[in-house]
C-alpha cells in the first residue's frame, strides 16, 4: 500500500530525514516513535504531499511522488488525487471554524469528489455515528470539546473514503480524559481493516492496536519491530533512552518494570 | 523676486476648493441633467441617468448654438459658492438660484429662445470644465486676462468694474497698497485682484478661495487689507462691522462670457444679443437692479425664517453623499479583495505589481488623486462626468486601504486551515475560497466598517471635483446666508446620522470578535 525508499530531506542546515526506507501492507496499523524532532511528523506530511522532499521515492496506492514531482506540471492534479486517498488527522484538529459539523465533514466531498449534498450528508450522519458524535450535526466546532472536535476531524477525513489514514499526534493537544474516546475510535478503525500511521507517544494504545512499531532518531529509521519485542527489548540504546525518559515525563509504559530493568 | 503666498483654508468645515453643479430646482442631482438633458430625476430614473451618462461620457461637441436651439436649453458654467451678487440660492427659496448673473443668463436665454440652466462648477476650474465640455459657456465673474484668452473666447463684457481695497476703521496710517507693504493683505485665488498685488513687492499676500474668509480675517486682525472686486467688496466687504473702504481703488476689470475656442458663431450671436441688452437697457436694469451701476443701493437681505428651510438641500445633498460613499465602498470592497489575493497567493510579477498600487495609493493624498482623475485623464480621452470620477477616486483610493484590511484578515487565520483544507484534497483557489477567506472576511468586518465611516466623510473631497454633495451643499448655503453655525450643526447632524449606526455596528462586532466568537 505505501512503499517508501530512500526519502531524505533537509530544512536548510539540518538533514530531518535521512534515507528513510519502509513498506505498509493493506490494512496493517504502524505507530510511529520517537523525540520530538526526530521527523516523525514531517515523515506523514511527505506522505501526503503537504511537504516536498530531495530525494528519494513515495509510493501510496498507484501514484508514485519524487522531488520533481513537486516542480512539474499537473503537479496539483497528482497531489491533489495522493491528498484523495490518504486521509489526515491533525494534532490541532483544524476544524473549520465557520462551519457546522456537517457542512465541515460535506465540503470536501462536494467539492472534490462531486457527491450530491443529500448522499454526501446521509453520508457524514453516518461517519458521525460511527464516532458517536450523532446530535453535534449542527453545532459549530468551537462550543465541542477537544475530544469532540478530534473525532469530528476522523470523520471529515473518512468522508472522502481514503485507503490511508495519518494521525500526526491526535491527542496531544487534548486533556487527558478526553484522550480515550479519541483513541477507542482509532483502534475501531484499525480492527476495521484501514490502513493507518499514527505518530503518538501513548504506549498503551501502540502496544495494543500497532501491528508494527518504527522508531526515528535524527530523521532514521532505527529500530522497527512487532510492540511486544519494541516494548519488551529495545534494540537500540536511542529506544532504551526514548522510553526511559518518556516513563519519567510521567508517561504510560505497559512494561515499565521490564524496561527498568533491561 | 519672489512672493511668500499662502493658501488659506477657510472657515467653513472643509473647505477645499470647490465644485459642484446645482441649479433651481433638483439642486444636487442636477448635473446629471447636462448629461442627459431635464426633466426631474427621481430615484429609479437617477439609476437610469447613471447608466446613460456613461454612454455619453465622451462626447465630441459639434458646433455649440446649433447644439444649443436644439437641446432647447442654454447650459452655462457657474459656481453658486461664489455668493452675491453674482449667482447664489435665494435665502427665501434655496431652491431658487438668484443673481445678476444668473438674470442676464434669463435674457439672452429668451432671446435666443430656449431655457437656460446654471451647471454648478468650482469656480477656479470653469475653465477646465468648458473645455471638457460641460457646458456651452461661462458666466460667472469670469475676468478678461491675457492668460486666459489664450484658452478661451470672451464676449464683449458684461460689466467692468474696479478694485476695492478694504481695511479696518482704526487703521488711520492706510490710504493705499503701497501703505500695505510688509503686511497681509488676502484677496481671491487666480483673480486680477491677485495680478495688482504682485505689483507690490512686499505685501505679504493671503489667497482665498471664498468671499467670506478674507473680510472675516480682516475684521478678525488676522488680515491688514483685503482687495478684491467691487461688487463683492460691496456685497459682503460692507456687511462686516468695523470695515471701510481705503482710498483709491485699483486696475479696471471686466467680467465677460467665456466660450470654446472654436464656438465663433455661437460668440458672434451673444456678442450682438449682449449689444442689444445694451441698446435697450436691459442690461443696464439688471446691473441697478443689483447696486452694481449707478446710485441705487438695493441691498440684498440675507435673512430667512428658518434655518429648516435649507433642510430639504442639505437632504438632498447628503443622499449624494450616501450613492457616493456606498457605491465606492462596494467597490472597494470588491477591488481590495482582489488587490489583496493576487497580493498573497499570486505569482510574483503580480504580488510586486499589487504592491506597487498599495502603496502608490496608500501614499499620495486622495486629494490629489481625485484632481488627476478628473482634470488629467480627459488628456488620454477619459472624461469622466464628476460623479463618476468621485466614485473612482474613491474606490481606487479605498481599495488600496481595504486590500491592507484583508491581508491583515487573512494572516490570522491559523495555518492550520489551508493544510487541513490541502489535505482534504481541496485546491488552493477552493481553499481560499471556501476556507480562508469566509474566515477573514469575518475578521476584517469591524475594520471595513470602520473604513466606511471614514470613505463617509472623505467623500466630501469630492466637491473639489464639482460634486455636490453635503458639504458642498453646506458650503453654498452658508456663503449667500451668513448663517454658518446654524448650517453646520444641521450639516454636522446629517454626517452623524449617517455614520453613527455604522460605528454602532462596527462596536458590536468588535466586541463579538473580541468575547472570541467569531462566527
Amino acid at each position: 500500500m505505501i512503499k517508501v525508499e530512500n526519502l531524505s530531506k533537509a530544512f536548510g542546515p539540518v538533514q530531518v530525514l535521512q534515507k528513510v526506507t519502509f513498506r505498509v501492507k493493506p490494512g496493517e496499523t504502524i505507530v510511529l516513535l520517537g523525540p520530538s524532532g526526530s521527523g516523525k511528523s514531517t515523515l506523514l506530511r511527505c506522505l501526503n504531499g503537504l511537504e516536498s522532499f530531495d530525494s528519494g521515492k513515495i509510493r501510496v496506492a498507484d501514484l508514485e511522488l519524487e522531488p520533481a514531482s513537486f516542480h512539474q506540471k499537473g503537479r496539483d492534479a497528482l497531489l491533489r488525487s495522493l491528498r484523495v486517498r490518504v486521509g489526515m488527522v491533525f494534532q490541532s484538529f483544524n476544524l473549520f471554524p465557520h462551519l457546522d459539523v456537517l457542512s465541515n465533514i460535506t465540503l470536501a466531498p462536494i467539492r472534490v469528489l462531486g457527491e450530491s449534498s443529500q448522499r454526501a450528508e446521509e453520508k457524514a450522519l453516518a461517519l458521525l455515528e460511527r464516532v458517536n458524535l450523532r446530535g453535534k450535526e449542527r453545532a459549530y466546532p468551537e462550543s465541542l470539546s477537544g475530544g469532540e472536535q478530534q473525532r469530528v476531524a476522523i470523520a471529515r477525513a473518512l468522508a472522502m473514503n481514503p485507503e490511508v489514514m495519518l494521525f500526526d499526534e491526535p491527542t496531544s493537544a487534548l486533556d487527558p480524559e478526553l484522550v480515550g474516546e479519541v483513541l477507542s475510535v482509532i483502534s475501531d478503525l484499525a480492527e476495521e481493516g484501514y490502513t493507518l500511521l499514527i505518530v503518538t507517544h501513548q504506549m498503551h494504545f501502540a502496544r495494543r492496536t500497532a501491528n508494527r512499531v518504527l522508531f526515528l532518531d535524527s530523521g532514521r529509521i532505527l529500530e522497527e519491530a512487532v510492540p511486544a519485542e519494541f516494548f519488551s527489548r529495545p534494540a537500540t540504546q536511542r529506544a532504551r533512552d526514548f522510553l526511559k525518559d518518556l516513563i519519567n515525563a510521567g508517561g504510560s509504559h505497559p512494561d515499565s518494570s521490564e524496561i527498568a530493568r533491561a | 523676486m519672489p512672493r511668500q503666498q499662502r493658501l488659506c483654508s477657510g472657515w467653513l468645515i472643509g473647505r477645499w476648493v470647490s465644485k459642484s453643479r446645482s441649479t433651481s430646482d433638483q439642486i444636487s442631482f442636477a448635473f446629471l441633467k447636462s448629461w442627459s438633458i431635464v426633466k426631474p430625476v427621481t430615484a429609479p430614473r437617477f439609476i437610469f441617468l447613471i447608466l446613460v451618462s456613461f454612454s455619453t461620457v465622451i462626447s465630441a461637441w459639434g458646433d455649440t448654438l446649433d447644439e444649443i436651439r436644439t437641446r432647447g436649453v442654454l447650459l452655462w458654467g457657474g459656481d453658486a459658492e461664489g455668493g452675491a451678487p453674482y449667482t447664489f440660492p435665494d435665502p427665501q427659496n434655496p431652491n431658487r438660484l438668484i443673481g445678476f448673473e444668473v438674470e442676464i443668463a434669463e435674457e439672452l436665454a429668451s432671446r435666443l429662445g430656449v431655457q437656460q440652466k446654471m451647471v454648478q462648477t468650482p469656480w477656479s476650474t470653469l475653465p477646465q470644465a468648458l473645455l471638457r465640455g460641460d457646458f456651452d459657456i461661462i458666466l460667472n465673474g469670469l475676468e478678461v486676462t491675457p492668460e486666459r484668452q489664450q484658452r478661451v473666447l470672451f464676449t464683449r463684457p458684461y460689466y467692468q468694474f474696479q478694485e476695492a481695497l478694504m481695511i479696518r476703521k482704526e487703521s488711520q496710517d492706510i490710504d493705499g497698497l503701497e501703505d500695505l507693504v510688509g503686511r497681509r493683505v488676502g484677496t481671491l485665488s487666480g483673480a486680477l485682484a491677485q495680478q495688482i498685488l504682485e505689483q507690490f513687492p512686499g505685501i505679504d499676500t493671503v489667497l482665498y478661495d471664498d468671499n467670506v474668509s478674507p473680510y472675516r480675517d480682516l475684521a478678525l486682525g488676522r488680515l491688514d487689507g483685503v482687495l478684491m472686486d467691487f461688487p463683492i467688496a460691496h456685497y459682503y466687504g460692507e456687511k462686516v462691522p468695523g470695515l471701510k473702504y481705503a482710498g483709491e481703488t485699483y486696475g479696471e476689470g471686466q467680467y465677460a462670457i467665456a466660450v470654446r475656442p472654436d464656438d465663433h458663431r455661437l460668440l458672434d450671436t451673444l456678442n450682438a444679443l449682449l449689444m442689444e441688452m445694451e441698446g435697450d437697457g436691459s442690461l443696464s436694469r439688471i446691473l441697478r437692479r443689483w447696486g452694481l451701476e449707478g446710485d441705487s443701493d438695493v441691498q440684498f437681505q440675507g435673512e430667512t425664517s428658518s434655518v429648516l428651510t435649507y433642510l430639504p438641500l442639505l437632504g438632498q445633498a447628503a443622499l449624494m453623499t450616501i450613492f457616493l460613499s456606498v457605491v465606492s465602498m462596494l467597490l472597494a470592497v470588491a477591488l481590495g479583495l482582489l488587490l489583496c489575493l493576487g497580493r498573497v497567493y499570486g505569482p510574483r510579477p503580480i504580488s510586486l505589481l499589487f504592491l506597487a498600487y498599495i502603496e502608490l495609493f496608500r501614499g499620495t493624498p486622495l486629494l490629489l488623486q481625485l484632481l488627476v482623475i478628473y482634470f488629467g485623464l480627459p488628456s488620454l480621452g477619459l472624461a469622466f462626468p464628476a460623479w463618476l470620477a468621485g466614485i473612482v477616486g474613491l474606490t481606487l483610493n479605498y481599495a488600496a486601504y481595504e486590500a491592507e484590511i484583508f491581508r491583515g484578515a487573512l494572516s490570522s487565520v491559523p495555518g492550520g486551515q489551508m493544510e487541513a483544507a490541502l489535505a482534504l484534497g481541496l485546491s488552493r483557489r477552493m481553499s481560499i475560497r471556501h476556507v480562508i477567506l469566509p474566515q477573514a472576511l469575518r475578521v476584517s468586518i469591524p475594520a471595513s466598517t470602520n473604513d466606511f465611516i471614514a470613505l463617509f466623510k472623505d467623500s466630501s473631497l469630492c466637491s473639489v471635483i464639482g460634486v455636490v454633495e453635503l458639504t458642498k451643499q453646506f458650503n453654498i448655503l452658508a456663503i449667500s446666508t451668513w448663517r454658518v453655525m446654524e448650517l453646520g450643526l444641521l450639516t454636522g447632524l446629517l454626517y452623524l446620522m449617517m455614520s453613527y449606526p455604522l460605528s454602532v455596528a462596527a462596536r458590536r462586532w468588535e466586541r463579538r470578535l473580541a468575547r472570541g466568537r467569531r462566527y
